[in-house]
This record gives structure tokens, sequence and C-alpha cells, in this order.
């Protein structure tokens, strides 16, 4: 037995060596894996990241099956999603995976985004890492915004119409722009066939690519960690970061215990919950698209609900436009706003996290309000909500600087 | 070695780089073009943009219909006397009462009215803010200023009967009117403009 086991691996060693001189492949393996030293003291706060990866994964593979019995036609495209929902086996359960994972796919998203937030993680040395996972954000907002078209239903048709108009508030190019993006004189067939276009070929490959990208930056630079302290500058005699344990197996260990309770989540709305009481479908969009008739209560889904709130809280429709796009992209400064010394929640002080707080504040409120038909009390309390929300990036530089921060750490610390 | 690389020519060198690069860049500027034109409105869309007939007729003084132009939605409302008395009382709440932005209708309709015949108000059923077609509210009241027109449910711009836009809402301007003219005296044509006849 022994002298079988060690040809067996005599045999494996000979090839792995046979590969490895053609491809790095056990150096890859190594460097973005199994000696990819991350910080000991990570909470579930890091867990988004992986999950981001895990709905990536549900909403390819998904899509691809949906793609299949999906026809992308003005004329047939509602009578093939129903076609899929009722006639196609098990395509209610394929088409239910991939719209509740559009909504988680945002959940997760916005609380990875929220834990850069808290830990400072878009600060020096990262910044990059943040810049690229801003235009996934953005990329992601445009591939949810083709995808809801798809189902060619009321709200897919108006909700177009509306988000299409907005680029008509810019002077001169704004009409020709619009006709452009619609490739007709209204949202039609031509529109419906090109977003199917860009929702599984373009926008799908330019995620992945950024999302390799991401990942290739942040093993470059090192994870960072909720005391917001470089674990790198603490060596061992090995090289090893003292505060750093492998990414597997430890870390993927302990994920895989966050990704079976997120699957469980995931799974309770898919099987009980998939319109989530028209928060992600929305009621309006199981009626087949009428050109002729807007629906009485327009709003586009949950996750662009705090910008569409902006947006209508300005009763301008070229600064609604403005401020519409600062308030997406403004984010993106975060890494040159923050002029704190320290860069985790732990060490700061309470201007700090008083302002983090109100944007927390603002930025659900915003999305209700969002949600709710734009009229008296709703339009005020957007209006002051909009302002506090600029206000967290603008006076940022402000604050950040005169915060009494407290002295960080060394190691890292752990907290019960 | 060092011999070799002082003899290399720097200037020739850069300008072979910056040649390369500007022929490069014209030719991927042409080349994108066609993808780029490719996303216009195709002949056929145009085609589809061919003027349509409506019958006005046979419209009861009050009614309104919906018909299609270019896959727009277009408004032709008959109005009776009583709903054109109302045009002059909003005045005051308007934007752009005299129309005086020429983008948003054709010379003919620079009146009150809006129109070549003031009983028959034709006009494209979409919101000038972000393009939702506004609901027919031609009731008078309950708000003092409102003496029916059209109102937009997605972010609350109004218009009055003429399609005026009020003061204050989001939509910058006046709903536009489509060219069109009479073919007959009860038959409109819209897509054609009355000087191009």
């Amino acid at each position: 037995m022994a002298r079988i086991e060690s040809e067996v691996g005599i045999r494996t060693n000979t090839f792995m060596k046979w590969v490895d001189d053609r491809f790095p492949f056990t150096e890859t393996l190594k460097y973005h894996i199994t000696e990819y030293y991350a910080s000991k003291n990570f909470n579930w706060w890091y867990i988004f990241g992986v999950l981001s990866m895990v709905v990536l994964v549900i909403q390819l593979l998904t899509g691809i099956f949906l793609t299949m019995n999906y026809k992308p036609a003005a004329a047939d495209a509602f009578a093939s999603v129903e076609y899929i929902m009722r006639d196609v086996e098990w395509g209610w359960l394929i088409r239910y995976m991939h719209s509740t994972g559009a909504s988680f796919f945002f959940i997760v998203v916005y609380l990875h985004m929220f834990r850069a937030m808290l830990y400072g993680s878009y600060k020096k040395p990262r910044e990059l890492i943040w810049l690229i996972g801003m235009l996934i954000f953005f990329v992601l907002m445009a591939e949810g915004f083709a995808g809801y078209l798809l189902p060619w239903g009321q709200m897919s048709y108006w909700g177009a119409q509306v988000i299409i108009s907005l680029f008509g508030a810019i002077p001169f190019v704004g009409e020709a722009l619009v006709e452009w993006i619609r490739g007709d004189y209204a949202i039609s067939d031509v529109t419906l066939n090109r977003f199917f276009a860009f929702h599984v070929i373009l926008l799908p490959l330019i995620l992945v690519a950024l999302v390799f990208l991401h990942i290739v930056a942040l093993h470059h630079v090192g994870s960072n960690n909720p005391d917001g302290i470089e674990i790198k500058e603490n060596k061992g005699p090995d090289g090893v970061p003292l505060d750093g344990i492998a990414f597997h197996p430890y870390h993927t260990t302990k994920d895989l215990v966050g990704i079976v309770v997120f699957l469980m989540i995931f799974s309770g709305v898919v099987f009980f919950a998939p319109d989530m009481g028209g928060y992600f479908l929305e009621h309006a969009n199981f009626e087949p698209a009428n050109t002729m008739a807007t629906p009485e209560h327009i709003a586009p889904v949950w996750y662009y609900t705090p910008y569409y709130a902006i947006l209508r809280a300005v009763p301008d429709k070229f600064w609604g436009f403005v401020l519409f796009g600062m308030s997406v992209v403004l984010p993106v400064f975060l890494p040159w706003l923050d002029r704190s010394r320290v860069k985790s929640i732990r060490y700061r002080g309470w201007i700090h996290k008083m302002a983090l707080s109100v944007f927390v504040i603002s930025f659900l409120m915003l999305g209700w309000l969002g949600l709710q038909p734009a009229e008296g009390l709703y339009v005020t309390l957007a209006r002051i909500f909009s302002v506090l929300y600029f206000a967290f990036f603008l006076l940022m530089p402000y604050y950040t600087t005169i915060d009494k921060t407290k002295p960080v750490p060394e190691r890292v610390v752990f907290h019960g | 070695m060092t011999d070799d690389v002082d003899q290399i020519d720097r200037k020739r060198r850069h300008f072979l780089t910056v040649a390369t690069l500007v022929t490069g860049g014209a030719g991927m500027a042409a080349a994108a073009v066609p993808f780029l034109s490719s996303l216009k409105p195709s002949a056929r869309a145009q085609a589809l943009g061919a003027p349509v007939e409506v019958a006005v007729g046979s419209l009861e003084p009050g009614e309104m219909v919906r018909v299609m132009w270019r896959g727009r939605l277009v408004f032709v409302l008959r109005r009776d006397e009583e709903m054109l008395s109302r045009l002059s009382s909003v005045t005051e709440f308007l934007d752009d009462p005299d129309s005086q932005n020429p983008e948003q209708q054709p010379e003919f309709a620079v009146n009150e009215y809006r129109s070549i015949n003031p009983e028959f108000l034709v006009i494209e059923g979409s919101c000038t803010h972000l393009g939702c077609a506004p609901l027919a509210e031609f009731q008078v009241g309950p708000a003092d200023d409102w003496h029916g027109g059209f109102f937009c449910p997605c972010h609350g711009s109004r218009f009055d009967l003429s399609g005026r836009v009020y003061k204050s809402v989001p939509a910058p301007t006046n709903m536009r009117v489509p060219p069109y003219r009479f073919i007959r005296e009860d038959v409109i044509i819209i897509g054609v403009e009355t000087g191009a006849a």
C-alpha cells in the first residue's frame, strides 16, 4: 500500500511540476489562497465580500438558464417570462433565484461598502481597491437597470422611460443622447433588444473583469481589519504577519458558515416571499407594458430609491439630474475626503461617529422616501435628508480633521 | 553594448511612437463610427415614424383620444366652449403662458390655445420632466389654481388644458405640440406640418 501511495504521490508531483513549468498554478494558489494572510480578528462584517461573490455566481448561473427560454422582443418578452414561470420545469425557481438574487446582490454590496466605511478600508493604501469597487457598484446599478426592462412589465417600461429621460436633462446633447440610447423615438422593441445585450453580455463581462481586478488589488495590498492597522508591519521570523492567518483553510472554513446562513435566508425569500411584498418584484410589473398609460404610483426597485428620492427632492429637471448624479458618484472621493489619521471607527472620536450615524439614517430614510409618493411632507423630508446626505461627504474634510482620535494599538485587538 | 544604446535615435523613436499612436487612434475612432451609429434609430424605426391620421369629427366635446405616433403617445382633446374659457383664468400660475419656448411647438401653435383650431388640442402625452404619461384631470379644483388640465402622477408636474406648465413643478417646459395639419375639416394628420403641405 505504502509503495503505491508514494508512487501516486510521485506521479502527482511530476504532473504538477510539468504544469508549474508551463503555468504558475501552485504559485497562484499559494499567493491568493493558502498563503494569503488576512487578519485573525475579522468579524462578521467581513463576510459580505465573499457573499457578493456567491451572489455573482448565482446570478451568472441562473441568468444563463433564463436566457434559454426568454425572448428579448417587445411582443414576446412578457409572455416568455410567464412561460418560464408556468411551463418550464423548475423555471419558477430559476427565475425567483435570479430576481431575489438581484435584491440580495445590493444588500450584500451595500453592507460590504458600509464595512469599508466603518473601518476606513478605503484609506491609503487601499484607494484603488475602493475605486475599482465603486466601478463595480456602478456597473451593478446599470446591470440591474438593464435587467429590470427585460420582463417588459408596466414598471419595466415606465421605469426605463423615466431613467433614460434623465439624460435628456443634459444641455444641448440631451435629446439626441436619449434617442441614441433608446435607438428609437420611444422605448421599443429596439431598446429591449439592446438592453438584453447589455444585460447578458456587455455588463457581466465588465463586472467579472472588475471583480478580478478588485481581488488582485486587495491581495497585493492585503486586507484591512476592524482595528484599521497594517498587519504587514509586524511580521514573524518566517515573514508571515503575526496577526495574519492563511485565507485557506482558516478564513474559508469560517466563510463557509456564513455562506450557509446566507443561503438559508436567501432560500427563505425565494420559497416563501419571492416578491417580498412588492419590494423585490413590484406589483405593477405583473401587468404587461402599456405604452398608453403610466402606473398611478411609479417607483424604482428599493435599491435605487435613496438616489431617486434625491432626484425628486429637487424641483428642477437639470439640477435634479445633477444632484442625483452627484449622490451616486460622491462616495468615489471618500479616500480623499476623509482626512482622519486613523482608519477604524474604534479609534475615532464622537464627531465622526455622529456623522456616520447621520449618513446611515439619511440613506435609509431617503430609501424609504423614494418609495413614497412625491407630495407634501414626503418632499420636505426628502429635502432635509438630501442635505444631510451631501453634508456627510462635503463637510468630511473638515470634521475628520478636528475630530479627536484615540491611540491605535500596535497589534490587533479582540472584542468578545 | 553601451555603444548601441548611445546610437539610439531617440527623436526618431519618439516620432515613430507618436505617429503609430495617432494613426492607430484615428483608425480606432473610424472603426467605432459604424458601431456607435448602429445604435441610432434604424431605417425601419424611421419608417415607422410615418404620419398618422386621426378622425376628430367623431369626438364629443370634452372627449379625448390617445393615439400613437412614432411610438409616442399623442393626446387629441376636443375642448368645449367652457373649457376654452378657463384657459385665460390660469395664466398667472403658468411658467410660459405665451409659449415662448420655440422647441415645444410648431410656429402655428404659438397662441393661448396652442393649436390650429382652438377646439382641438393635439399634444404629446409625455411629461416634459421624465416622460411619464400625464393623467387627464379636466375638472376644476380642488386646489384653487387648478382649472383642469394634465397631472403627471410620477413627480407631480401640472399642465393646464393647453398643456402649459405650471410654475414650481419639476417639468421645465410646456408639453410638446407635434407637427400636424387638417387634411379635411374633421381629419387631422400628425407628423406633417401645415406649412409643408
